[in-house]
């Protein structure tokens, strides 16, 4: 026999943090809609939150770039640290955070305008670039994006005429054109075809290299199959997070166990 | 472990079925075991042919239960316990029919020695105290798996320090009579194989003891030290 001594199977070093979230809460009006949440996202890697609707898991991923700031009657209070600055301090300008913190929604949204100015339309707001860089940037995001090889013969045609999965696609290149350091996809695929949604996936494995990325899914088993860190949230509050794996197959709390095994409800 | 059941019934009776076959082929393989250790004590050849007619059986189970798991795992992507459960029904089917490998080999043994006549059997009683404690690792590992108990099945990994003695003091023994006499050595060897299967089985018993633990506690205890196994299983 051999004498082995139980041990973790990941030799991985701790990762870099990119951003931490302590103390978080968050209010639509009276309604106490995220509970104390602590955690740490981590650089270069993906991270998956899971957990039914109404969890908290879509607020906690507009709280991130601030998107509630929209409506009055909704507030966050806590800490959103990004290289030591709390993203909710008043002073932070909204869309210097949105560039850094870019958002992918659920349905493509594809500005009424053509492939290309989708693209060269955030660019502008932050940079200012010539023409020939601005024709090197957007080439540069639509091919991050997968997207070049079906766009480039058609840059001056609408948006709005690619296919869902490809609108989806340019959405992540207008979204990775300017450079962020954080891209939130909420529910990026729920919207498309298996065939689109295994582009996506893919293209969100590429893209973890150069960038963090925070996806919020109902789909447990594209949770699974794309994040290297997982979060189930239930009531607003955070159950469990961890390596991805490990959160899949030996979950440390029972809610965790129920909701991923399907025994929830 | 998880009590409540799934939001599908189906996925539930699915899974119930799967672990009831687990136990109808151990009950299989059990009834295999006990037959062959009778037939090499008594030489009654209608008991070599009924290990040997239930191998056949034993070996359909392993195919079709195996088959099952595929089917759940394809149709449900099973996570965590059950997961885990899947995982280790695939590795326990394997690992009893090699048991009921080993008790084809006892009875295909046994039954040369009978027809031989060189040896007395009466004279290995040992052999039968051991298959038996081999029979009842099986036993106690199967209930810690019907009743996902991992405190039992860390017992069930402690008998089997047992069986090892047992089997070196068996070769000792059949050492002293090949000594002894030389013509008993062709015999003797079949002993020696005889003992050998029946430690065998022990050690599957331990392999589906430790799935056992895997299921319950998630955490894989193979090739641990046994003070780390039992920890982990009274965890």
């Amino acid at each position: 026999m051999m004498t082995t001594p139980i041990t973790e199977t990941s030799t991985t070093p701790a990762p870099a943090v990119q951003l931490t979230i302590r103390g978080l809460n968050f209010f639509y009006g009276k309604y106490h809609a995220l509970k104390d949440i602590n955690m740490d996202v981590y650089k270069a890697s993906v991270t998956a939150f899971i957990g039914p609707s109404g969890c908290g898991k879509s607020t906690l991923l507009r709280a991130m770039n601030r998107m509630y700031a929209l409506y009055p009657e909704q507030r966050a209070e806590g800490e959103l640290l990004l290289d030591g600055k709390n993203l909710l301090d008043a002073d932070i300008d909204l869309n210097d955070l949105r560039a850094r913190v870019g958002m992918v929604f659920q349905k493509p949204t594809p500005f009424p305008m053509s492939i290309y100015e989708n693209i060269a339309f955030g660019v502008r707001l932050h940079e200012d670039v010539t023409r020939a860089q601005m024709d090197d940037r957007v080439e540069w995001a639509l091919r991050k994006a997968a997207l070049w090889d079906e766009a480039k013969d058609k840059l001056n045609q609408s948006g709005m005429s690619l296919s869902g999965g490809q609108q989806q696609r340019l959405c992540i290149a207008r979204g990775i054109a300017v450079h962020p350091e954080i891209l939130l996809l909420d529910e990026p695929t729920s919207a498309l075809d298996p065939i689109s949604t295994a582009r996506i996936e893919e293209l969100i494995h590429d893209l973890k290299q150069e960038f963090t990325i925070v996806i919020v899914t109902h789909n447990m088993q594209q949770a699974a199959r794309v994040s290297d860190y997982a979060a189930y949230m239930y009531l607003g509050e955070l159950i469990e997070f961890g390596d991805t794996d490990n959160l899949f197959i030996k979950p440390r709390n029972k809610q965790t166990e129920d909701y991923i095994t399907g025994r929830f409800g | 472990m998880p009590t409540t059941e799934h939001l599908s019934k189906q996925y539930d009776s699915d899974l119930d079925a799967l672990r009831s076959r687990v136990l109808q082929m151990g009950g299989l393989v059990e009834a295999q075991i006990l037959a062959a250790i009778e037939g090499f004590s008594t030489g009654n050849p209608e008991l070599f042919e009924r290990v040997i007619e239930t191998e056949l059986r034993v070996n359909g189970y392993e195919v079709s239960i195996d088959t099952d798991c595929s089917h759940i795992i394809v149709r449900r992507q099973p996570a965590a316990t059950d997961l885990r459960l899947i995982m280790a029904v695939s590795k326990t089917v394997t690992d009893l029919e090699r048991m009921g490998d080993e008790a084809e080999k006892i009875a295909r043994m046994s039954k040369q020695i009978h027809e031989r006549d060189r040896l007395k059997v009466q004279r290995f009683g040992q052999i039968r105290h051991a298959g038996n404690i081999a029979v009842q690792m099986l036993r106690q590992a199967l209930d810690a798996f019907a009743r996902l108990d991992a405190e039992q099945a860390a017992q069930v990994v402690r008998e089997d320090m047992t069986i090892d003695d047992e089997f070196r003091s068996i070769v000792r023994q059949l050492v002293t009579f090949m000594m002894e006499d030389p013509r008993t050595i062709s015999s003797a060897l079949e002993v020696l194989w005889i003992a050998k299967a029946i430690e065998r089985i022990g050690d599957h018993a331990k392999n589906v003891a430790e799935n056992v633990i895997y299921i319950v506690k998630g955490t894989d205890v193979r090739h641990t030290r046994f003070e780390d196994l039992e920890r982990e299983a009274k965890s």
